[in-house]
């Protein structure tokens, strides 16, 4: 018996004992699991999503779990909105909240709602040990109990052994480390879905229970959570399995400890009501205790939709036409005619291909249909795949005899996205274009959107495939997208995942990549349709009616959407950052003008390396140096970093790369508020640039303020003197041929490495010479003395924010910029057409001195400063339109 | 050496003092009193922000002090009950925030440090007194608006920094959340004193106190007692407990649950009695030491005092009557 107890509260006590029943967690406010939830918040019909909320609680919801994560909700927003309005309902206030969200800002929005108890479901050591000690911190603060994830820097538990390892790890620094109190943990060692027709998903359930089990018996205090629908996923649609599932894992799970579950109270049956039969069959998957237990289940599920009666085996089928017998075939999975009904249709048509395009195509559309609108189920779709595979892999020989080798309908390269480890649906998506011979190239999980680029052009691939569940992944698929267009990819974007859907791909994907086609694809067995259409030769048309249809969605969603109350320029600039410049003196620099450092030396610089971020760029998570005794990834970060300082003691012994700054100070005002003008000298008289710079437009709190670079520099009507500065430097001079003797070698480790190592050297570059003008050249700050380590976490004096980054996103800034320092002829970086710095590994940025200059972010911004910026920079409103759309909604 | 209130209250019941309104009422002080070298020429009026009097007329304040500690007071609090930057607002005086806590605890402080001096075998304790505030972070003030907000929790906590850290650099000893009718207030109070004590490297023992507003047995914000004590026990605390809205027989039912459920040290200092219908509080310093001697016989406090309505003559009575017996034990609580 534990001696720790959980307890939450409300309005009123919830104390979770040994004693205690389950604790039912509500779990229809969740715009994830809910549609009907997600419709009242889109719609900002609270007082129904009030009503949604207090069902729960009159229904006997102990704890409700309320969820805004929804790429198209603003969820901090919300979260807070919901909680200040159900706080004014003591029938729904009496039980405690549990804020669920992925997002830390929209927890910790949360956290600061709540005047009771809650929980916060959940954090995990996903992101690495220092992430999750401070979260736990904050939390205890905050007064909340913790779900912690199983899931680690590698990837989610998915076995015994891992669930174990990391519920343990997290255990001991929650409460050695962070000193949370046990009795506030609780556990979500991941519940997945059995039945998948998978083989490695078999163990899911058992080595959950099992996991439950040593968590309680060796874990003091610590709870057991878990969302519990997830299991029954591959039988979306039959709720007659689904509900008999629910209740033989709450049966066993509670056995084994489970304390809490998120549940929905219609979709539970009663465990002894089950059907005997079935419950027998049920368990046979959730123990794993028969290697038949998916198929008799499935066998049985069909029975009790009433779909399938043919009980007995009935050829009555093989009395069709070939097609239909195909058809059938695939829908039902069955193997044993395949070769002799394809064999039949081979000798029917002119081509082998024609099998695929015409019978077996036409079967997988049926399949896709049934399992789109919830009649097959996932390990159906499987089955039909293997019939598919194999069928084509009859037909391949006489295919490659008539065309010859090579004869793939197309490329398609899939990943998960970065962050992101759920790979089920892309998995499956994988199989059924493979077996409808696409050539698939399968990057896994957790690709960072570099790496997926680089391959599809490697590849030459025809399609990219991005797969993600988890809501951050939404973001990422949109950067993915960001980068194709950077890059000018003319490839077309399928987007695919649980939580994607066609508004988001319309609203926030689509407009962002241009150089081709992104589509939403809803499920697996659609995917061959799509790829067909994009592949063949009414790509056009298809292309047309797609982007009509987005159009128009996107135009819905405009109307629907709430404004966010945004400022006019205006008004933003009333409320400008204040800085008392009657009693400001301006630093008077050292040195006024531009100055060169060329052919600067490596040696010094690699002082100054940041090595986090190199570390990341190889999906290692954790801080330097600790990462080095990472009892994770720590040997092979080791090894990384070995192999790094050799490569780089050869990069400075043998002068691979050539590193140059050029770099100025010169005086400046700020003139109308939002522009800098920068003079030549300090009579002022000539004017070498305007920076124009951008402001926020979004409203604030009462005390924040709607920030500028602007801001940072004496207006010329204070009388004031002034001063900015302005560099460019790039360690990336001489790295194409050695990148090329690397590929040349197909050695792919060291041309990223050395990649990496450049763009390390480049920051390290702007890092050293950040300090010398701070400390010499303009000399503003004499006495600083910080260690690298202080550097990098940004403790001096003034900041040195770079066009194209939060403070100043415009990157049409660069080009002033490098004309007044004539960086491109004296240091070789060159601006690309979309005014990306060639080489890669170059940096550049403005420097500001005011010691009350900050970094911060402009975000979104309104037409009213679009024009404005055009105007002043004599540019038209089209043309600023294009640089700026990011910022623009 | 410094004394360890923990200490203290193993051995013996300690008493808090009573209301510092009703003293400063017996000044009959004026506007000019309450501007007097600090805020001669403020603009808005002054009257009735008795915080400031700690800075404006500090021997007031340090004879009120004084009197408690004569009539037998172990803590006293300091005169910053409305001392967050949020309260002065009212006022146009947010600015003074800091500075009306630095003195309020300076002064104490310097009064506690003159009776102990005297008395070494019992050491005096100055209470940083943290008040609600006028707003609430769980109640929108606006009935047909519900999910609106007066203020944000940032805010509050910016307001309750600036506050401990006043309290804490004039030398309190200890810091009172109290009369709290909002929990979620408590909570950025708390957060607030975590953040401080993390930055200063001070750990301050904390003293938490609720008010049930009425026989519903609930705070304004609507929590129980039991919901209430478990909603701040995050942190922890040295003593929780319950003063203000209601006198000492009413209080006792739930002062009986944070016996019962509570780990820590409890206190209770009510107000001296119910208002009458002239606002008046008239429960004489002897009935309400009769009501608290109910709770020392069932054993449910620590640390008993008074809150508005009393004066050194209740303290002085409470005092006599604490010292006969012995201190609650915290529990061992069951599981």
């Amino acid at each position: 018996m534990s001696e720790y107890t959980l307890k939450l509260s409300g309005l009123e006590p919830l104390i979770v004992t040994e004693e205690s029943n389950f604790i039912n967690v509500g779990e229809r406010t969740n715009v994830t699991g809910s549609r009907k939830f997600l419709r009242l918040i889109k719609e900002e019909n609270y007082e129904e999503a009030i009503d949604v909320a207090r069902d729960q609680v009159e229904g006997g919801a102990q704890i409700i779990d309320i969820n805004m994560d929804e790429g198209m909700l603003d969820g901090v927003e919300c979260m807070v909105k919901f909680l200040n309005l159900i706080a004014a309902e003591p029938d729904i206030a009496r039980v405690p909240i549990m804020i669920d969200s992925s997002k830390w800002e929209i927890i910790e929005a949360g956290l600061r709602c709540i005047q009771g108890k809650g929980v916060v479901n959940s954090i995990s050591l996903k992101e690495g040990e220092e992430l999750f000690k401070s979260q736990a911190k904050k939390i205890k603060m905050y007064g909340a109990a913790v779900i912690v994830m199983a899931f680690d820097e590698v990837g989610q538990a998915d076995s015994y052994e891992r669930r174990v390892d990391i519920c343990k790890r997290s255990y001991d620094i929650l409460v050695n480390e962070v000193g949370f109190y046990p009795g506030d943990i609780i556990f979500d060692p991941n519940i997945f879905p059995v039945a998948t027709g998978m083989e490695e998903h078999n163990n899911n359930a058992l080595d959950f229970f099992n996991a439950t089990k040593w968590i309680r018996e060796n874990l003091p205090g610590a709870h057991v959570s878990g969302g519990v629908s997830n299991v029954s996923f591959s039988f979306r649609g039959n709720n007659v399995v689904r509900e008999a599932m629910h209740a033989a894992f709450l049966y066993h799970g509670i056995q084994h400890g489970m304390t809490m579950g998120i549940v929905n109270p219609t979709m539970l049956e009663v465990y002894d009501e089950v059907d005997k039969e079935l419950m027998e069959y049920v368990e046979d998957v959730l123990l794993n205790r028969r290697p038949d237990a998916t198929e008799r289940l499935l066998e049985y599920a069909e029975t009790v939709k009433g779909e399938a009666k043919e009980k007995k085996v009935d050829l009555e089928w093989r009395n069709q036409e070939v097609g239909k017998r195909i058809a059938h075939a695939l829908v039902k999975g069955i193997t044993e005619f395949i070769d002799e009904d394809v064999e039949e249709a081979r000798q029917q048509f002119d081509a082998p291909l024609e099998v695929i395009e015409g019978p077996l195509m036409d079967g997988m559309n049926i399949v896709g249909d049934l399992f789109g609108s919830g009649k097959m189920f996932l390990p159906q779709v499987v089955k039909s795949a293997r019939v598919m595979k194999k069928a084509v892999a009859y037909l391949t020989p006489y295919i490659e005899a008539e065309k010859g080798a090579g004869n793939s309908r197309g490329k398609i390269l899939l990943a998960t996205v970065k962050g992101d480890v759920h790979d089920i649906g892309k998995n499956i998506v994988g199989v059924v274009l493979g077996c409808n011979n696409f050539e698939v190239i399968d990057m896994g999980v957790m690709v960072p959107a570099d790496q997926i680029l680089k391959r599809a052009q490697e590849e030459n691939a025809d399609i990219i495939g991005l797969s993600g569940l988890i809501t951050p992944s939404l973001d990422e698929m949109v950067h993915v997208a960001k980068e194709m267009e950077r890059l000018n990819l003319n490839t077309p974007l399928l987007i695919g995942g649980a939580t994607t859907s066609r508004v988001h791909t319309a609203v926030k994907i689509d407009p962002h990549f241009n150089a081709d086609q992104t589509i939403h694809v809803l499920d697996a067995s659609r995917s061959v349709t799509v790829a067909e259409k994009l592949l063949g030769k009414d790509k056009d048309a298809f292309v047309s009616d797609l982007r009509g249809e987005y159009e128009k969605l996107r135009e819905h969603h405009l109307k629907n959407r709430k404004r966010k109350e945004f400022l006019t320029l205006e008004d933003a600039t009333k409320n400008k950052f204040q800085i008392d410049w009657e009693n400001f003196e301006a630093s008077k620099p050292k040195n006024l003008g531009a100055r060169s450092l060329l052919n600067f030396d490596l040696k010094i610089l690699r002082e100054y390396i940041d090595w986090t971020p190199f570390f990341m760029t190889w999906e290692l998570a954790g801080k330097y140096p600790n990462i080095l005794e990472d009892e994770v990834v720590g040997v092979e970060a080791k090894k990384l970093f070995e192999d790094a300082n050799r490569l780089l003691d050869q990069i400075i012994e043998e002068k691979w790369l050539t590193a140059n700054a050029r770099f100025g100070v010169w005086p400046a005002n700020t003139i109308n508020e939002n522009d800098i003008e920068i003079y030549s000298d300090e009579t002022k008289s000539e004017v070498v640039n305007i920076q124009h710079c951008l402001r926020q437009q979004t409203k604030k709190s009462a005390k924040a303020f709607n920030m500028s670079l602007a801001d940072f520099v004496a207006p010329k009507e204070s009388g004031k003197s002034d001063y900015v500065g302005g560099f460019v430097v790039t360690t990336g001079l001489g790295i194409e041929k050695k990148l090329a003797e690397f590929e040349a070698d197909h050695d792919d480790y060291h041309s990223i490495m050395l990649k990496a190592l450049a763009d390390r050297l480049a920051e390290a570059f702007a890092e050293y010479l950040h300090e010398y003008v701070r400390k010499d050249y303009w000399g503003y700050a004499v006495d600083e003395s910080l260690s690298n380590e202080e550097l990098i976490k940004e403790s001096y004096k003034g900041i040195r924010p770079a066009p194209g980054y939060p403070a100043c996103p415009d990157h049409t800034e660069k080009i002033g910029l490098f004309e007044m320092l004539n960086a491109t002829d004296i240091t070789g970086v060159s601006l690309t057409e979309t005014l990306a710095m060639m080489p890669a590994a170059s940096v550049s940025g403005w420097y500001f001195a005011n010691p009350e200059s900050k970094y911060f972010g402009i975000q979104k911004i309104k037409e009213d400063q679009v024009k404005s910026i055009a105007e002043r920079k004599g540019k038209t409103e089209e043309e600023m339109k294009r640089w700026l759309s990011s910022l623009l909604d | 050496m410094k004394a360890d209130i923990r200490k203290e209250l193993e051995k013996r019941i300690l008493v808090l003092d009573g209301a510092m309104g009703t003293m400063i009422q017996q000044y009959g002080l004026q506007e000019e009193d309450f501007r007097k070298g600090c805020f001669e020429d403020h603009t808005s009026d002054l009257k009735g922000n008795n915080d400031l009097l700690s800075m404006t007329r500090p021997e007031i304040i340090k004879e009120i002090h004084a009197k408690y500690f004569e009539a037998g007071a172990d803590i006293v609090e300091t005169n910053t009950f409305s001392g967050t930057s949020i309260a002065q607002e009212d006022y146009d005086l947010a600015k003074s925030a800091y500075d009306i806590n630095y003195h309020g605890a300076k002064i104490a402080k310097e009064v506690a440090d003159e009776f102990t001096a005297k008395e070494p075998n019992k050491p005096r304790f100055v209470a940083g007194s943290i008040g609600p505030t006028n707003r609430t972070l769980s109640i929108s003030p606006d009935v047909n608006d519900p999910g609106f907000r007066a203020v944000t929790f940032e805010e509050m906590v910016g307001a309750y920094k600036e506050q401990v850290k006043g309290l804490i650099d004039g030398g309190s000893d200890l810091l009172l959340v109290e009369t709290i009718f909002d929990t979620l207030n408590a909570k950025a109070a708390l957060f607030a004193i975590d953040e401080v004590q993390q930055e200063l490297g001070t750990e301050l023992p904390i003293m938490v106190s609720g008010t049930i507003t009425d026989a519903s047995g609930r705070t304004l914000s609507g929590q129980t007692t039991e919901a209430f004590l478990i909603s701040i026990s995050h942190i922890p605390i040295l003593s929780v407990g319950l003063n203000c809205a209601l006198g000492a027989s009413e209080l006792r039912p739930y002062l009986q649950v944070l016996d019962q459920k509570s780990d820590f040290f409890v206190s209770a200092h009510p107000n001296a009695g119910l208002p009458n219908e002239f606002g008046e509080y008239d429960e004489t310093p002897e009935m309400m030491a009769d009501q608290i001697e109910d709770f020392l016989k069932e054993n449910l406090v620590n640390i008993v005092g008074g809150c508005c309505g009393t004066t050194p003559e209740h303290i002085r009575e409470i005092a006599d009557v604490a010292a006969k017996y012995s201190p609650r034990k915290i529990k061992e609580l069951a599981d």
